[in-house]
């Protein structure tokens, strides 16, 4: 079946766009399905990267010189080109920020000062820590109160259990729109929904999501969503934070620096508007640029397709791994996205992984950056495969026959 | 055996396999036919938190000799720690304390101890020449 959609969709020819995945490690060629820690960059955002440091580098927003002008232009571009993409109803809504972290921090700091003692969070159980320890350190400067969404054992969250948690003292629901270690899809439509109704504000964590699905900040009705640039195939070191215009006037800004400023002097200065007054100094300018090439390439592809056939692929995936002996895939959420995790009994998730290189098969093994996920099942670790557009249903046998082999050794 | 002596002998070992995974069946045999440390001694203050995979380490000093044993939830590390054992147990603190394990490089596995792998070996040897500067000092 997988076959089928992969003649419509090319995915060959896809492939051939993608310089890092025709290369060879250990003497065997690369099957790269560690898509969730970091997705590999297509040559046009690859040539973008060059040309800009070759003829097109200026400092941005500063200069009234033809290259400083070029480089402003395509930033700013960049950025519309990003809106257009999630749908955001403003340009200057869309912050450029150092990824899903920075995005994250920068909320928690900035709309953080709003919130009073006693104001409750709530958050998940899902959470990468890097959607959690922003929240903790909040509530430890503001004396805030952090709540956690529980999960049940197929890694969905309780939704009755979150009703429960919403009260007139909720100010912020910060939630992952997909788990990067189960794959789970979560309800966020309706996560959005009860919280305003709650009078709160919803951020999505949407490392996960931009690079597997179609995202509609109007049709979400979220008040922020962030991603990281480097796994929606651009760079490192730039991501997003959308806002709603009307928050963002309200929060003060989070560093301070050039291009943040209207006028300074040392009695009193004022502040820029939107977006700049979130963007304080050089920002990483080749990285927004060429941020913007990524969804350029995106923006050609059929949206559609690629959700279905990735989750052709997971599919396969599970059910091949399956046929293993002890081996329990962690996260059977019924919606999901193309994220497998798996444990073996008795055997350690360190180990697998490390043999698996080996073979040439790149998946990530550990917590993933979510130890509470591991407690919740009370396990060390799993290994996670996590498919792109890119991968083929060769790679998922290749990954299938090497996890075979691998446990066979230590058993 | 000198300790470099024991080094060399272990490259020789190893000089055998060319294959990846032929190196890795050897390292995980040796993992498998170590029952390095007593249940008893596996107690957090032995304990050395990796990100990936656990370590615990119980040093001793007999008769002017650093004794070392240790172990590992993950089979690979045990593998590896049964290596670094064989190469530092009953050496003098001195010899322990300024040691170069080169041969971890030599036979190819230098990853399993870099500080970026985070599965406890690095800082087991850390631990290793710590108690051995100690006993070298008293
Ligand atoms: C769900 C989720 N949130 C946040 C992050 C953090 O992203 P970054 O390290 O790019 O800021 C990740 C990346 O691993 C993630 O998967």
């Amino acid at each position: 079946m997988a076959e089928d959609i992969a003649y419509q969709f090319d995915v060959e020819s896809i492939r051939k766009q993608f310089p890092t995945l025709s290369q060879e490690v250990y003497g065997k060629q690369l099957v790269y399905l560690d898509n969730g820690a970091t997705a590999q960059k297509p040559k046009t955002v690859i040539d973008a990267i060059e040309r800009y440091y070759e003829v097109e580098n200026a400092n941005i927003h500063r200069g009234v010189h033809f290259l400083s002008q070029q480089a402003t232009d395509k930033y700013e571009e960049a950025r519309r080109v990003i809106q257009r993409y999630i749908n955001a109803p403003l340009e200057e809504e869309v912050l450029f920020t150092t990824g899903t972290t920075g995005g994250i921090n920068l909320v928690a700091y900035s709309y953080g000062e709003l919130l009073s003692e006693g104001d409750e969070i709530i958050i998940s159980a899902m959470e990468h820590h890097s959607n959690i320890v922003p929240w903790q350190m909040l509530c430890e400067r503001k004396g805030c109160i952090l709540n956690v969404i529980p999960m049940n054992e197929s890694g969905e969250l309780i939704m009755d259990e979150y009703r429960k948690l919403l009260s007139s003292k909720t100010k912020l629901v910060a939630v992952t729109h997909i788990s990067n270690t189960l794959g789970t899809i979560n309800p966020v439509k309706e996560i959005i929904r009860l919280a305003h109704d709650s009078g709160a504000v919803v951020l999505l964590d949407g490392a996960q999501s931009i690079q597997h699905m179609p995202v509609d900040m109007q049709a979400l009705d979220c008040d922020f969503y962030t991603f990281s640039g480097h796994k929606v195939f651009g760079p490192t070191g730039v991501g997003v934070l959308y806002g709603k215009k009307e928050l963002l006037d309200r929060m003060p800004p989070y560093q301070g620096g050039g291009d943040m400023i209207e006028k300074v002097t040392f009695e009193k200065t004022t502040y820029n508007g939107l977006p700049h007054k979130f963007e304080a100094g050089t920002p990483h300018i080749a990285g927004g640029i060429c941020l913007g090439e990524a969804f350029r390439f995106l923006e050609t592809m059929d949206l559609e397709g690629i959700q279905h056939y990735e989750k052709e692929l997971a599919s396969y995936a599970e059910s091949e791994l399956l046929q293993i002996e002890g081996l329990r895939i962690i996260g059977t959420a019924a919606k999901k996205t193309s994220v497998v995790s798996f444990v073996i009994d008795g055997l350690h998730p360190f180990d697998i992984g490390t043999l698996l290189d080996k073979q040439g098969i790149a998946v990530r093994t550990g917590h993933h950056c979510t130890q509470p996920i591991m407690d919740f099942y009370g396990i060390p670790g799993t290994v996670r495969a996590s498919f792109a557009f890119y991968n083929t249903k060769e790679e998922v046998d290749a990954l299938v026959r090497a996890v075979k082999r691998s446990a066979e050794m230590l058993r | 055996m000198t300790l470099e002596e024991k080094q060399q002998d272990i490259i020789d070992e190893f000089a055998i396999y060319d294959d990846w995974m032929d190196k890795y069946e050897y390292i995980i045999e040796l993992g498998k036919d170590l029952p390095m440390i007593d249940e008893a001694k596996k107690t957090d203050d032995r304990l050395i938190e990796g990100c990936q995979s656990r370590v615990w380490l119980a040093t001793d000093v007999q008769d002017g000799k650093m004794r070392f044993t240790a172990d590992s939830d993950a089979i690979i590390t045990k593998g590896i720690i049964g290596l670094l054992i064989r190469v530092l147990d009953g050496e003098t603190p001195k010899s322990v304390a300024t040691s170069d394990l080169h041969f971890i490089g030599d036979i190819g596995l230098q990853e399993h101890l870099s500080p970026t792998r985070a599965n406890g070996l690095l800082s087991m040897v850390k631990k290793m020449k710590l108690s051995a500067l100690k006993a070298a000092a008293e």
